[in-house]
């Protein structure tokens, strides 16, 4: 039994008792077999697929927590180095700090990112889709994985699109003149793209298996964690991008 | 489905066991904690008697003392105070006090322990490179830990510590998330948050504090290693001069990169660290004296917060270990003043466990001992620490003794008590035997005589102004001649507190084989560890002792149903 998060209006869907009415039950009326005849409470608390997609979520989110120090402390690092001065012998005060104008190619890449989003948004979407993964689970063909599958695509060539694009924007620096070493600004703009650019290789390696995982996993609930997870995580480096971008772009 | 024979044998040796991990956290801290311990024998060694030349090495030259500093601390803070109670006790026991047969992720915890091995590896290899092991410090603050030209074991030695570091911090942020998880969703039937022991709340705090604190050392630790090896000046200020030579790299001069910078971020690191390794201590604290008082752990929700306070508190005062670093001024105000509020709720838990003393019927097992002295320490060396969070006393005080005395007390001798107390405690569940008593309360005693005979004079001492980082107070300065008695006395304490460990060690081992064989609730305690059911249904509080507590005698475990009224 898959974790959905769509569901039939009509089965959520409680009257309001009104003034004088019945009060409100927490449990929906079933037919027979008792009043407990709740899926989502079919399975233990350990094992349920609700917990496990938790607990999934969880070490992804510990993760992004992990990440975002990462980032917050090379964003401090940043505007302590660019504030950082020393005093040369004629009493000047000196910073070895220039600022750089990026690639103009940076804001297409942006935009290519923010799209991303949205297709592995939809992915995700796709494979909580209640009437399609109850399908899926009860072996009736694959409509949600097939639906997921193009979106996954897409965002596979986007992100791969990006990687290019900010290859492209190192070869221009580098064109210019400006390498890792050559200045503490290109230090950062290197390192801040860099280690964004080895955390989005990640994704996209994590993309693949979650593409994989569709098609080779048996249980629907682990297609769906592999999905979940890969998108929570691409959707946090979108976001660390855009802040990482409008530090490189506005903060020189 | 059946397992080949074949691939047992590997099996057995990368398992995701978590107990069989915990042993093998054990072991780790155990090599850890020796060689620590006897770095820092040879550092009184030295300090007492500076012209003794030994078998092999022959007389320890100043380099080779900083060196010894700068491996006993790491070692003694990362492989021994951070490793046991932040990874060896959560795998032997969160999971079982939580109800749960296994970890959220079995192969990440396994992953971080091998990670953790490799990083140790990494960091006695030092020891045997070229020009030996690193000189700066378990801190390492640039600019000398940033070029090779700074001194004797500056070159390999410092990259093999920096890259130990990158990998411990890699595996402690493993291990920790795989712990966030577990806590998380693996919790059994009926253990809501406000039943869980105060031992997987502090935990839950050290490991949301190790994903944030660890996470900062591993890019400051990158970037340090850029700058020593690709040309990058983050850290690197202009105009260095060693020895009278000017360093530059090439033909090109070192930019303006701050020292300041590592200082924040290492520290940033460091004081939460602080807080890692002592929390899971003051959880065990309020468990053992719960169990061996028989009283319930008085204002439970209060020790909650006070512990989450420790946790949120304790990202925001590292500057306090910056008051003499040049920094500015009113910032050093204002992180005297967090570090004055962080001590409001550790004196909360403190009177906490006072007032469970108090009138409780306090039975004196080892583990009951140990935490005893967990307390004592935690007092003494705590109550030097509103002296050195103001800025003006510290500037005095901050190169001496005093220092060393402080934390020395407050996170080295409590953490390793508590350590005791965990290990005396839970042995059973290692082992199935209890370990002997009498032994134990011979080294409960002369280790806490000789703890207070090593650190406490070091109090003294450093209000003397005897400074910290000086390899031999002898010398053509007599300044501090008259203190050599009092180093002379630190030096033997010292010797008799290396010497009770060997007590320990001997029941370690003896017991596992000859031990008594230990019932399945040998210190008739609550939580859930000592359950003798796989998948309990948790329908109590965590301590719930006392005579009016249970049917069967003076406590209610939490694996047992209500109580009928």
């Amino acid at each position: 039994m898959p974790a959905t998060f769509t569901r039939h209006t009509v089965e959520t869907e409680r009257k309001d008792p009104g003034f004088g009415g019945k009060p409100p039950v927490d449990r929906r009326p079933t037919g027979g077999g008792g009043g407990d005849e709740n899926w989502d409470s079919r399975h233990s608390r350990r094992h349920g697929p609700r917990e496990q997609l938790i607990r999934y979520r969880m070490a992804v989110f510990s993760v992004l927590a992990a990440d975002l120090v990462f980032f917050a402390v090379l964003v401090s690092a940043f505007f302590v180095r660019q504030s950082s001065v020393h005093i040369a012998p004629t009493d000047n005060v000196v910073s070895d700090w220039h600022p750089l104008s990026v690639p103009p190619i940076l804001w297409i890449n942006t935009a290519i990112l923010l799209l991303s989003a949205f297709t592995i948004e939809i992915a995700r979407r796709q494979l909580f889709h209640e009437i399609d993964i109850m399908e899926e689970w009860l072996g009736l063909g694959r409509p949600a994985v097939r639906r997921a599958a193009p979106w996954l695509i897409a965002t596979i060539v986007l992100g791969c699109a990006f990687l290019g694009g900010q290859w492209m924007a190192w070869r221009q620096l580098a064109g210019q003149g400006f390498f890792f070493s050559s200045n503490p600004n290109t230090y950062f703009f290197y390192l801040v793209t860099g280690t964004h650019g080895a955390h989005l290789l990640l994704g996209i390696a994590a993309l693949v298996f979650a593409l994989v995982a569709m098609f080779r996993f048996k249980r629907v609930e682990m297609r769906q964690i592999a999905v979940d997870c890969t998108a929570w995580y691409w959707h946090a480096m979108g976001l660390f991008w855009l802040f990482l971008f409008v530090l490189l772009v506005f903060f020189q | 489905m059946t397992t080949p024979p074949l691939t047992q044998r590997p099996r057995r040796l990368f398992t995701t066991n978590h107990n069989t991990l915990a042993k093998n956290y054990l072991l780790l801290a155990l090599i850890a904690v020796i060689t620590g311990t006897l770095l820092s024998l040879l550092m009184r060694l030295h300090r007492t008697w500076p012209d003794l030349a030994f078998p092999i090495h022959g007389i320890i030259r100043p380099e080779d003392y900083l060196a010894l500093v700068t491996m006993h601390g790491t070692l003694m803070v990362f492989f021994v105070l951070t490793v046991v109670p932040q990874s060896a006790f959560p795998n032997l026991v969160l999971a079982a006090q939580i109800g749960s047969d296994r970890m959220a992720f079995p192969r990440l915890n396994a992953a971080a322990f091998w990670i953790t091995a490799l990083s140790l590896l990494t960091l006695l290899a030092a020891f045997f490179v070229p020009e030996g092991a690193p000189i700066s410090g378990w801190t390492s603050y640039p600019p000398l830990s940033a070029l090779a030209a700074a001194g004797p074991g500056q070159a390999t030695g410092m990259d093999l510590w920096l890259i130990a570091i990158t990998l411990f911090c890699l595996a402690a942020v493993l291990s920790s998330i795989n712990f966030l998880a577990t806590i998380a969703v693996c919790r059994a039937q009926g253990l809501t948050w406000t039943r869980l022991p105060l031992t997987v709340w502090s935990w839950l705090v050290s490991s949301g504090l190790t994903v944030i604190a660890f996470s900062a050392l591993f890019i400051a630790a990158a970037l340090l290693l850029a700058d020593r090896h690709f040309g990058t000046s983050f850290f690197l200020p202009a105009g260095m001069v060693i020895n009278g030579i000017p360093q530059a790299l090439g033909s090109k001069a070192w930019g303006t990169g701050s020292p300041m910078l590592w200082l924040h971020l290492f520290w940033f690191f460091g004081h939460p660290e602080v807080y890692i390794t002592i929390l899971p201590g003051m959880g065990l604290a309020s468990s053992i004296l719960a169990n061996f008082t028989r009283r319930p752990v008085p204002a439970y929700r209060m020790m909650i917060i006070a512990t989450l306070l420790i946790g949120v508190l304790g990202l925001g005062v590292w500057g306090h270990h910056m008051f003499v670093s040049g920094m500015n001024p009113y910032a050093g105000t204002a992180f005297g003043l967090t570090t004055i509020a962080i001590s409001v709720p550790s004196s909360a838990e403190v009177l906490t466990w006072l007032v469970m003393l108090f009138r409780g019927r306090m039975q004196l097992t080892t583990p009951m001992l140990f935490t005893l002295g967990f307390l004592s320490f935690f007092i003494a060396g705590g109550l030097t620490g509103p002296i050195l969070a103001q800025p003006a006393l510290d500037a005095y005080l901050h190169n001496t003794f005093f220092i060393v005395a402080h934390f020395h007390l407050v996170m080295a001798m409590a953490g390793v008590f508590s350590i005791f107390a965990g290990i005396y405690y839970w042995y059973p569940l290692l082992t199935g035997r209890r370990m002997n008593e009498l032994l134990g309360k011979i080294h409960f005693w002369i280790s806490l005589v000789a703890a207070y005979g090593t650190f406490f004079p070091m109090h003294l001492s450093g209000l003397a102004g005897e400074p910290r980082h000086y390899a031999q107070l002898a010398g053509p300065v007599e300044s501090f001649t008259r203190l050599i008695p009092v180093e002379r006395g630190i030096t033997w304490s010292a010797f008799l507190l290396a010497a009770a460990q060997l007590i320990f060690l001997f029941n370690l081992f003896w017991s596992a084989r000859r031990g008594t064989p230990a019932s399945p609730n040998p210190w008739r305690a609550t939580t859930l560890e000592w359950s003798p059911l796989p998948h309990p249904t948790v329908t109590s509080r965590p301590y719930e002792y006392g005579p009016a507590a249970g049917q069967s005698g003076d406590f209610h475990p939490q694996w047992e149903p209500e109580k009928p009224f």
